[in-house]
């Protein structure tokens, strides 16, 4: 039975799991870059499906527009090249890869198994109100905390990026 | 109709809608650009386009024309995949923001099923329309890149440097706005600011209480102005700097979607401030018996207009001129007829008023572009977060200060 | 309905796929995008344990996630420029003076 949202489902994890391969198979960092980009707004796309929606405003706005904003500016600046091919082994690869995929059909399995207990997903959104009373309510003592400590990698990423002057 | 439209909402109501808010927006596009060259002409004394049609009226029109039958060069060892879609990510994600925006107010109902005045009506319309400038920095830093060579590249890596650090100012900026209202809810935005303080001031966002977000208006719209990279910010991308910036190496039909891109996001800009500080769709008279005259402002505008341009059409320069200025002052007069019909006129109020709003504050972006000289680079981040950003914590500040000690 | 246990297979695909890429790719700018995708699927998990339980505590440290994720990306990312300005190559291969 493919309703509606299943359907959004199986659109957005093949663009998720097409987006990660692609991370391992590209050649340039800038297009692995680019791939990351996809899966993160793909999984913006599934949080959406699942009723967080705030969630998937802040993975958009905050990973996929600032974070991955800097990996794009170093990958610029450093002026990173391709990767130089290097062949894997035979027997990675006829016997390496089709074990590994093997085994992942297998973890697949057997996590769907292990947790179909749970039923589906329900429908309704979350609201952005009940979610901030939590974080400033009872997790108000780890925000500040994560607040220090974006200031501690601010200061650390200046001091060590920073070029030193010759005398 | 009706059991038709209840069984396939998204056909009959959805798709029309979309179609003709993408077909207006484009539209606007292209005349927004004649609009700028006008309006700029004029504050430096001179005429802009006056030949290509009556009154350069088919500028816009000859332009996409230009640019289609362009040659389109890809330079030497440029990232195919990049150059590719450095554009089309540009154009795409600024249209897609017009998806969020109420026109008027709710209550709308095609063919029987109830929808939202505009294409949708999220519950965090606000945050979606920050996530969508966030991500329009990849089409600037992308397209300065993949072009190999000097000068794109540190146009896009300067323009991109410039986005990013406005961004948050322009975010913090309407935190004030959020905290008053209390929700992200464009729609819901708009309606908080119905009412009018003693009678006859309007209760916008701007004047509003407990804290007049004048402060927090002022900030938004100077980052906002940095953001799309617009004069006087414009360093990246203007003709005596950087040539041509990230856009360089770009020429025909690319080159016209980072140019849409840009405009569109001016729109999107104006759309933002109107709804956050101005009202939204809301009249600035107050909808007492006592006025209800206003609601003929619209007609009378357009019928005013039509006659006007009849009259100065059949004196035109050009036989050309006097056979479409007068047909084009025919169809103003008859749209401003329909509006004045009572089955029409609560309809058109709403987004007659939004558009009005809009429109003065795309020419205040058009005027600032035509006055003010540009800033130095390091003058511009400097003003960006020293200044921008320090005043937009404090207005987060005082904004609730003054909703905590106005609660009871 | 989605069942939440396709969400969580799909987490745990991604997760795998990020441990192969940062285990098989030589430039390590595409190590620590690899470090990132497999942030996001624990997110991915945590928000639909989150939704199928009926708590918010699974969003709640989404959000701090995505902040550490934030911090540990600016600061690796000045270490790398420090890599590269110092050694002058980006390839995790060449950065062994410390192996015998």
């Amino acid at each position: 039975m493919i309703t509606p949202q299943m359907a959004v489902f199986l659109v957005l994890a093949a663009a998720t799991v097409a987006g990660a391969v692609s991370l391992i198979l590209q050649r340039h960092p800038i297009h692995s870059a680019l791939s990351l980009i996809v899966v993160m707004v793909a999984l913006a796309g599934l949080y959406l499906l699942q009723g967080a929606e705030f969630v998937a405003a802040v993975q958009v706005i905050v990973y996929a527009g600032a974070i991955m904003v800097v990996f794009i500016f170093v990958i610029m600046l450093l002026n990173a090249g391709e990767e130089e091919r290097t062949n894997i082994s035979r027997l990675a690869r006829f016997v390496g890869v089709p074990l590994g995929i093997v085994f992942l059909f297998e973890v697949a399995y057997w996590i769907g198994r292990a947790t179909a207990h749970l039923g589906t997903t329900p429908p309704e959104m979350v609201s952005t109100r009940e979610l901030s009373s939590l974080l400033f309510r009872e997790y108000v003592f780890p925000f500040e905390l994560t607040s220090f400590l974006i200031l501690i990698a601010l200061l650390g990423a200046l001091v060590l990026a920073r070029r030193e002057d010759s005398d | 109709m009706n059991e038709f439209a209840s069984q396939h909402p998204l056909l009959v109501v959805v798709l029309p809608k979309v179609v003709i808010l993408l077909f207006v927006l484009l539209t606007a596009l292209a005349y927004l650009t004649w609009f700028e060259r006008k309006v700029v002409a004029h504050i430096q004394s001179r005429w802009g386009p006056y030949r290509v049609g009556p009154h350069g009226l088919l500028q816009p029109l000859a332009d996409g024309v230009k640019f289609l039958f362009k040659e389109d060069i890809t330079p030497a060892g440029a990232d195919k995949f990049a150059y590719f879609l450095a554009p089309f990510l540009a154009m795409s994600l600024a249209i897609t923001s017009i998806a969020v925006i109420p026109f008027g107010p709710t209550g709308l109902t095609i063919f029987g099923q109830a929808t939202p005045t505009g294409i949708s009506d999220l519950n965090i319309g606000l945050l979606i329309l920050f996530a969508i400038t966030s991500m329009g920095v990849y089409g600037v830093a992308l397209a300065g890149w993949s072009s190999n060579s000097k000068y794109p590249l540190l146009g896009g890596l300067r323009s991109s440097a410039q986005m990013i650090s406005y961004e948050l100012a322009m975010t913090m900026s309407v935190v004030g706005v959020i905290l008053m209202t209390g929700t992200l809810n464009l729609s819901e935005i708009v309606t908080s600011q119905q009412g009018f303080h003693w009678g006859f001031v309007p209760r916008w966002n701007l004047i509003g209480s407990p804290m007049p977000q004048l402060l927090g208006f002022c900030l938004f719209f100077t980052a906002a102005v940095a953001e799309t990279n617009r004069a006087p910010f414009d360093l990246a991308e203007a003709e005596s700097e950087l040539v041509a910036g990230f856009h360089t190496e770009y020429s025909s039909f690319k080159f016209a979607m980072f140019f849409m891109a840009e405009y569109a996001s001016m729109i999107t800009v104006s759309f933002l401030a109107t709804i956050l500080f101005f009202g939204g769709w809301l009249s600035p008279f107050p909808q007492t018996p006592l006025f209800a005259w206003t609601h003929y402002i619209p007609a009378a505008a357009f019928a005013l207009a039509g006659i006007a341009l009849i009259a100065h059409g059949v004196r035109y320069i050009t036989i050309f001129g006097r056979i479409v200025l007068p047909v084009l002052g025919l169809a103003l007069f008859g749209l401003g007829v329909l509006f004045g019909l009572p089955a029409v006129i609560a309809f058109v109020q709403g987004p007659f008023w939004f558009l009005l709003k809009v429109a003065i504050f795309l020419f205040i972006y058009v005027w600032v572009r035509g006055t003010l000289p540009r800033f130095r680079y390091d003058q511009l981040m400097n003003f960006g977060w020293k200044l921008l950003l320090p005043l937009s914590i404090l207005n987060v500040v005082i904004t609730s200060l003054a909703i905590a000690m106005a609660q009871p | 309905m989605v069942p939440t246990s396709y969400f969580l297979v799909l987490s745990a695909v991604l997760f795998g796929l990020g441990v192969v890429a940062f285990i098989f790719k030589r430039n390590i700018l595409t190590v620590f995008m690899s470090i990132e995708l497999m942030l996001n699927a624990v997110n991915l998990a945590f928000v639909s344990f989150s939704r199928a339980l009926g708590q918010l505590q699974g969003q709640v440290f989404v959000f701090f996630v995505i902040v550490v994720a934030a911090a540990e990306a600016a600061v690796g990312l000045a270490i790398i420029i420090l890599i590269h300005r110092n050694r002058g190559t980006l390839d995790v291969e060449n950065v062994d003076s410390l192996k015998d």
